[in-house]
């Protein structure tokens, strides 16, 4: 070993001075050799059309038919039914952990509206009430968070991907998806959902990047509900809002009113037609709240301060929309009482189904690892069916 | 019959494949015009165009996780990571979801993929760029993990494994790249995975490796036959995950004494887990304890310590040597 060049501790190589030997640099002045074109905030549009009150702006309503604004307040009124029903069967021991979603009914159910059966849509663990509009049946949403296999994978004709766990994971293969859409020039495209907490994933940074690169006809629906679990958004992102990560990106950006359907609905049409017409990626932030637990294992009254979540009462999506649609004619105050007792007659419905169909299969779990299942594993499989075979019972 | 190299070879595994089957393609970094950075995918990109030769950004994580969706779609990528070392960056993914897409949708989305990347030292190369971690991914539950030895077997079991229905990690032994040639058809060959080859037959003892120490093995095997006059079988894995256990118990069961070889770290490493089957099938046959010849556990060297760090022919013959002494 070469101690003498190991051995710096006595005489370590000075660094050298460099005050006074640099002229002084100038900023903002243009450049003949770099592009200087800031990045302007400015140029990320927020949108409202249905304000908290439920007023409308008139300009911007869209023209959607009168059969579709129905289904949209079914869905909503729904959406929140079975998030309480979740909730009770949670607490009572009927359901595993699971995040429930009260308050951000619109901004899920915004994302999935303009969406065809040929587009893909790619979940959060928060987005049931999206999942159902686009298919997914009660039934199974249940089963899933009831710790069934059975209710994990998307039912058939649905093109949606399953969500992930570990959160934003899943958002650079919904890219992947619509990259195999250019690939094969299909046009579709895909919406991605995720929340402020996901965006500082590195993962998520890779996935905008490599969407806006390859012009991948992704909608990102950065779903900003204010937390991650007990983190602030103050402690994810150091920028005033989060659009502005997109436009970094080199995406068109908007920040939208989360708990406005109206607005939710409109920006991801626009975005989602630009992304099938081969206009790439856009990133719309959607402002919204978190009302309620991060998951049912939380307590937020260890974090927050209940008075954080009382303005946002006001703010409720189903509400505004309701003062919409009897403005528009096309509600009552007794029908609207009537469709929240329908929903909540489906969701009771959904779950005595569920409670007489659910069943867990553990000589199944072998099966689907491997298209044909290797030697070792038929072995460990062999040795595991023997293990439930001595205990008895057809489920060991 | 032409003469190849293993890149050659591999070239013409990857050729071949996007030639039978439009869904077949390459994404990777530097793949495209620059032919990658050791050349496997020369040409391609002019010969299929940049829809199905993807230079990517340099991202890890993001080629395997547009790769798992590209699959998700029902396309066949095959995705190359530069080096082996960077693959770490990848874990995510791999694990989240390209091991366990198909299990965790109960079969709705299976995982038609390749990840090849080249792995292992011996060419003076800068750090994070020798890296043997083929434990991790044989311990990954729903990966193939593959790894050849020359020019022939490197394109047959390449194009059997992005023709697999299942997700492949295929690790190139950069060491052999080019390190000599062999005669492989023109013809579209393939090898079945999960199956080990015995190279040379014999009776006094088995050595089991695989990758880039079966040259360094096949050296061993030369000298303890002509030299010691020493009947040794050689075994070359070909398929850590799924292992052909029944190759090697079959002759560990007749040889009675075995050594592995490979150049991953010891702890936890491929010869741990195939002592633990060989204790399950074979051993009432064994007549000495198996030894394993490995790096040591220590983070691969800067190059100048390489040739010490990794195992050579002399390694490998003490180690035969010690085997048959143990009475």
């Amino acid at each position: 070993m070469p101690d003498e060049l190991n051995d710096n501790s006595d005489q370590e190589a000075p660094i050298p001075a460099t005050e006074g030997q640099f002229p002084e640099l100038k900023h903002g002045v243009k450049s003949s050799t770099m592009d200087t074109s800031p990045i302007d905030p400015g140029n990320i549009e927020v949108l409202q059309i249905l304000d908290e009150h439920g007023q409308l702006d008139k300009s911007l309503d869209p023209p959607l038919d009168d059969e579709l604004l129905v289904k949209i307040h079914r869905g909503l009124v729904l959406t929140r039914a079975f998030d309480h029903r979740m909730l009770t069967m949670q607490r009572q021991g009927e359901m595993g952990t699971f995040a429930p979603n009260l308050g951000q009914e619109a901004c899920q159910l915004g994302q999935v509206i303009p969406l065809s059966r040929k587009d893909w849509y790619s979940p959060s663990y928060r987005s049931f009430g999206a999942q159902i509009w686009r298919g997914w049946s009660m039934e199974r949403l249940l089963l899933l968070w009831a710790g069934y296999h059975e209710g994990f994978p998307p039912p058939a004709g649905v093109n949606d991907l399953p969500f992930s766990i570990v959160v934003g994971s899943h958002v650079l293969p919904a890219v992947g998806v619509a990259m195999g859409m250019n690939y094969k020039s299909d046009a579709s495209c895909m919406v991605v959902n995720f929340g402020d907490g996901a965006l500082s994933q590195g993962a998520v940074a890779e996935a905008l990047n490599i969407a806006a690169v390859n012009a991948a006809p992704v909608v990102f629906v950065c779903e900003n509900n204010g937390w991650a679990i007990s983190t602030p958004l103050n402690k994810q992102a150091a920028s005033e809002n989060l659009a502005v990560r997109g436009l970094g990106f080199g995406m068109p950006s908007i920040r939208v009113d989360g708990n406005d359907i109206l607005a939710m609905t409109v920006a991801v049409d626009e975005a989602a037609q630009r992304a099938r017409a081969g206009g790439g990626p856009t990133f719309i932030e959607a402002v919204t709240y978190r009302m309620s637990l991060h998951t049912t294992a939380d307590d937020p009254t260890v974090y927050r301060e209940e008075e954080l979540v009382d303005p946002w009462e006001e703010r409720c999506p189903i509400r505004r929309y309701e003062t919409y649609m009897k403005y528009k004619g096309l509600l009552t105050g007794e029908l609207i009482q009537k469709i929240h007792a329908e929903c909540e007659q489906e969701v009771i419905e959904a779950r005595d189904l569920f409670r007489s169909t659910a069943a867990s299969h553990p000589r199944e779990i072998f099966d689907h690892l491997y298209e044909q299942l290797p030697p070792e594993l038929e072995a460990q499989r062999d040795a595991y069916l023997r293990r439930l075979d001595e205990r008895g019972g057809p489920d060991g | 019959m032409a003469e190849l190299t293993m890149v050659e070879a591999l070239n013409l595994a990857l050729d071949q494949c996007m030639d039978r089957d439009a869904d077949v393609c390459l994404m990777g970094e530097d793949i495209g015009i620059n032919g990658g950075v050791f050349r496997v995918t020369k040409g391609l990109y002019e010969k299929y165009g940049a829809r199905r030769v993807m230079d990517s950004t340099l991202a890890e994580c993001g080629i395997i996780g547009t790769a798992v969706g590209m699959a998700i779609y029902g396309l066949k990528p095959v995705a190359e990571i530069q080096f082996s070392g960077f693959t770490m960056q990848a874990f995510d993914q791999v694990e989240q979801n390209m091991a366990r897409m198909r299990n965790r949708t109960q079969g709705r989305y299976p995982i038609r993929m390749v990840m090849r990347t080249p792995y292992g030292g011996g060419i003076r190369a800068v750090e994070h760029h020798s890296e043997s971690r083929e434990a991790y991914w044989a311990h990954t539950p729903g990966l193939k993990v593959v790894i050849p030895s020359g020019p022939r077997n490197a394109r047959a079991l390449l194009a059997a494994s992005i023709e697999d229905p299942d997700p492949v990690v295929f690790y190139e032994p950069k060491a052999v790249y080019r390190a000599f040639r062999e005669e492989v058809p023109e013809t579209h060959e393939t090898m079945p995975l999960g199956k080990a080859q015995v190279v040379r037959p014999g009776n006094d003892l088995s050595i089991i490796s695989y990758g880039a120490m079966m040259r360094v093995c096949r050296e061993a095997v030369d000298d303890l036959v002509e030299l010691h006059g020493i009947d040794v079988e050689l075994i070359d894995l070909l398929s850590i995950s799924p292992m052909d256990t029944q190759t090697l118990s079959e002759s560990v069961s007749r040889t009675g004494r075995c050594v592995i070889v490979h150049e991953g770290h010891q702890t936890c490493g491929i010869a741990s887990e195939i002592i633990a089957r060989l204790n399950e099938h074979a051993f009432e046959y064994l007549c000495a304890p198996i030894r394993r010849v490995t790096c040591p556990d220590i983070p691969f060297p800067y190059f100048q310590t390489e040739k010490q760090f990794l195992p050579d022919a002399d390694t490998v013959i003490g180690a035969v040597q010690e085997t048959l002494a143990w009475e």
